[in-house]
């Protein structure tokens, strides 16, 4: 195989759009993992649920996808809130979470993907917009508006929920129930609501991220899974509850997966995020900008 | 109930069931028990360190390819030098134990050092990397898969698949042994103390790394030879359903179904959710199969967190130990098990 | 037996959290059969201390030599085997052992494996004369949530008891104990004591401490700002600020 710069050019580029993109992926599980302590491993299963939502409203209404995920935010956060109650009744608040909470989440995870199988089948489902198609040139640089498009208002969402954590009295409160519930309390806050209006917001994004990556790729309910490692990777690499840490992280990650897929094939592309994974959780479990 | 007393009466259950599967006179019935006898030996091998030690593992589909993955590679090798099938089916569950008990190990050493949701994390990663790696080395396949052609009947047992029933019906009672044994031993009491509170058990001398490595180790080898009669049984080995979801998710729903704190729940979930799923995927699907063992999973988590085991408890007003009788500790002489 | 005679040597240790300075240039020693107590105020890094020296936590800096040996890359288990024991200032009791099984763990891991074997129904027989000692042997076959926060320092103390240390390090035993039940436990750590047993009484309980210690180590904000007979300690000026207020 031919080493060209362009090709590199190109690779590392692409990487970088994507990187985009995955940021907005992993905020959700920056904010239920980094932030919250709840490993949603089903957070994938959701972003898969946010692409079939856009995908039946751009086939039926010919509606924008990121325009549906916009719409259906309120939806989402409301169904974070309800998982987040079951949640904590049931495993939380018994002080079970490790294990059972974990099974708990896995088994979302399978039945969400097992219901949209049955429902939807095995088929790749794509959206049509305006911006998927073209790609605009610059010279030996290609840059596919399906890419840069969800890429630009990935990091978007990133620098509005960054606002709202730092600037907003809810926003803070999230960051606060991580550090310490009892001064909460004393506060006259209630933790748990909190923690729901958290998770709730995690969902939500799932929305946007599950309209991106149908814009970007055609899905089917099993490409969640190749998400999973790829999410917890960024979100630990990134420092766990640092949003500039995951956009950096998610970055990095993109852009190793896309020189692997390059250079060496596209097969070996899965291995890469979980083998950084592996190796941060080895090495550094704090990330690269540590808690 | 002393161990040899109790092997002796699982071989009589295992000799009974045999027997009643060849008296049923159809070859189905030993397809279908395969499964499920191969489910009991994961099932139990997942809730030796996820149920005694706390330590949930999401890649028991990695162990489990690993063993049919050596099987392949075993075959092949020998295969090129024109003597098919001569390495005997315990000699190739004894590597397949061997190289995931050395994964298992290794995976341990890299990982057993963070906090549980991490260690999770990390066997779920795990089981990508090797899949990556198996789907990319051409040897045994790779993507494409490989055919593995099953040997020819024996005598006296008949048709290979008999054989295979057989192997696997002592394997599973060989893993509720070691099981129970572990249960009722010393490392029982160390493995539950690493899962209520690990700083304590290491403040009380118990070295909690060592033994979490000789859980992973454990745990890894038994899927390991669970998994390596596999090509036998299908004679097509495919990386994609190989280390399929299927795996982890039984793993850890039967168990969890039947109660993880003692090797009487894997079996019980085990037997309840793998017919069920036989009776599911036979009449309607086998992707309904799965959304029914997912909604089960999560309702059990929910509302019974103890698992039938606690159901039972709970309605009987019994103590599991009544059951399970950790009366009888073997404590240990110098120089045993540690 | 170390060259100076003392059983535990804390040379110059320092512990940060990020940029928090739990503990600064620790020093203190500890002679066998001593009876040491050790004060501050809360925060003052009591626990920390207790957490370095037993391995629960790494120092960054600094020393602790045990029996001679010194201990700064030892796992807390093996900490535990050479004789150091501790009990936490927060009750840790195996959630889903009972009381027996809770005081088996460290007779089955620690005693067992310096060479001393019982037979199962001696081991037995020990744990639950180690609940009488704390009086929980009536309790013996419950689980420990049927226990009283009180009920569970006890099992707490009585843990670290089984694992028969040479030093044992008693973080907040009797808080919430009645007049009599604090009367109780420090007999039971002056018997220990009477049986060779060096104690380290980590308390608030003042007459406890002033009754039991012959010598006494004050900690604040991180340092050690008194070291020696209890009254005089109690008399100087520094310690009395620190309790005190400016």
């Amino acid at each position: 195989m031919i080493f060209s710069f362009d090709l590199l050019i190109n690779a590392v580029l692409s990487g970088i759009l994507i990187g985009g993109f995955y940021a907005a992926v992993t905020a959700g599980v920056s904010l239920s993992f980094g932030i919250l302590d709840i490993v949603n491993i089903a957070h994938p299963a959701f972003i898969i649920l946010g692409s079939y939502v856009a995908y039946i409203v751009n086939t039926t209404l010919g509606v924008d996808p990121i325009l549906t995920a916009v719409i259906m935010l309120p939806a989402f956060y409301v169904l974070g809130t309800g998982i987040y109650q079951v949640y904590y009744v049931s495993f939380e608040k018994r002080g079970q979470e490790s294990l059972r909470g974990l099974a708990f989440f896995f088994g979302l995870l399978f039945i969400t993907e097992v219901s949209l199988v049955l429902y939807f089948g095995v088929d790749y489902r794509y959206v049509e917009a305006s911006y998927i198609g073209p790609t605009w040139h610059f010279g030996t640089i290609d840059m596919p508006l399906r890419i840069l498009v969800p890429c630009v208002v990935s990091l978007l969402l990133i620098a509005v929920l960054q606002l709202v954590l730092s600037k907003t009295f809810i926003g803070r409160a999230i960051m606060a129930v991580a550090q310490d519930q009892l001064a909460l309390r004393l506060m006259a806050v209630d933790p748990i609501r909190i923690k729901r209006i958290a998770f709730g917001i995690s969902i939500a994004t799932a929305s946007l991220a599950g309209a991106f990556l149908i814009i970007i790729q055609p899905v089917e309910p099993s490409v969640g899974r190749d998400y999973i490692g790829r999410v917890f990777a960024i979100c630990v690499l990134g420092g766990m509850s640092s949003l500039p840490g995951t956009v950096i992280a998610a970055m990095m990650i993109g852009i190793v997966e896309s020189l692997t897929a390059t250079f060496y094939g596209p097969s070996w592309a899965p291995a890469v995020s979980f083998g950084f994974l592996l190796l941060t959780l080895a090495v550094r479990p704090a990330g690269l900008l540590g808690r | 109930m002393r161990t040899p007393l109790f092997l002796a009466i699982c071989l009589a259950v295992a000799a009974a069931v045999y027997a009643a599967a060849v008296g049923v006179g159809n070859d189905y019935v030993f397809f279908a028990g395969y499964v499920i006898l191969q489910y009991i030996v994961l099932s139990t091998a997942w809730n030796i360190l996820g149920g005694y030690c706390g330590y949930v593992n999401f890649g028991s589909a990695a162990f489990f390819a690993l063993g049919a993955y050596s099987t392949v590679a075993t075959y092949k090798l020998i295969e090129t030098q024109e003597l098919p099938h001569v390495v005997p089916l315990p000699v190739l569950m004894l590597i397949g134990g061997v190289v995931s008990g050395i994964v298992g190990f290794g995976m341990g050493y890299l990982t057993l050092r963070l906090r549980g949701a991490f260690f999770a994390i990390a066997t779920l990663a795990l089981a990508v990397v090797l899949q990556t790696l198996i789907v990319n080395w051409d040897f045994v396949g790779g993507s494409r898969g490989a055919y593995v052609l099953r040997p020819e009947d024996l005598p006296l047992i008949g048709p290979y698949i008999r054989y295979l029933f057989l192997v696997m019906l002592l394997l599973a009672v060989a893993a509720l042994v070691i099981a129970r044994l572990i249960e009722r031993s010393r490392l029982g009491y160390g493995f539950a103390t690493i899962r209520d509170d690990e700083l304590a058990a290491e403040a009380s001398g118990v070295p909690t790394l060592r033994l979490k490595l000789i859980a992973t180790t454990i745990s890894g080898a038994l899927m390991g030879m669970a998994g390596a009669p596999f090509p036998y049984y299908i004679g097509y080995l495919q990386p994609a359903s190989t280390f399929g979801l299927d795996y982890a998710v039984n793993s850890i729903a039967m168990p969890l179904i039947g109660g993880t704190t003692s090797w009487v729940g894997p079996l019980i979930g085990t037997i309840l959710l793998g017919s069920l799923q036989q009776i599911v995927t036979v009449t309607i699907s086998s992707a309904v199969n799965l959304l029914v063992v997912g909604v089960i999973l999560v309702a059990f988590v929910i509302l019974a967190p103890n698992g039938i085991i606690g159901l039972v408890h709970h309605y009987w007003q019994r103590k599991p130990e009544d059951f399970v009788g950790r009366r009888h500790v073997e404590t240990d002489a110098p120089g045993a098990v540690p | 037996m170390t060259v100076t005679g003392r059983l535990l040597e804390v040379d110059n240790l320092s512990k940060r959290f990020g940029g928090f300075v739990a503990l600064e240039n620790i020093s203190l020693s500890v002679a066998p059969g001593e009876r040491l107590g050790l004060i501050g105020p809360n925060g003052s890094g009591k626990s920390t201390l207790v957490n370095c020296i037993c391995g629960t936590l790494h120092n960054e800096a600094g020393t602790v030599r045990f029996d001679g040996r010194t201990v700064d890359g030892l796992a807390a288990h093996q900490r535990t085997h050479l004789g150091l024991a501790r009990s936490f200032q927060l009750p840790r009791p195996f959630v889903s052992l009972n009381l027996i099984d809770n005081i088996r763990i460290p007779l089955l891991y620690t005693v067992a494996v310096r060479g001393k074997h019982h037979g199962a129904d001696e081991v037995e027989a020990r744990c639950v004369d180690l609940l009488r000692e704390v009086g929980l042997d009536a309790k013996a076959t419950r689980l420990p949530r049927d226990l009283t926060q009180v009920e569970m320092r006890k099992l707490e103390l009585a843990r670290a008891m089984a694992a028969e240390p040479k030093l044992l390090i008693a973080d907040e035993a009797m808080a919430g104990l009645t007049h009599s039940e604090v009367e109780d436990i420090l007999a039971l750590l002056v018997r220990l004591n009477e049986q060779g047993v060096t104690v380290i009484l980590i308390e608030h309980i003042m007459r406890a401490v002033m009754s039991f210690s012959l010598r006494l180590v004050v900690l604040v904000s991180g340092r050690k700002i008194a070291d020696g007979d209890p009254n005089e300690v109690m008399r100087d000026p520094e310690v009395e600020r620190a309790y005190l207020g400016q």
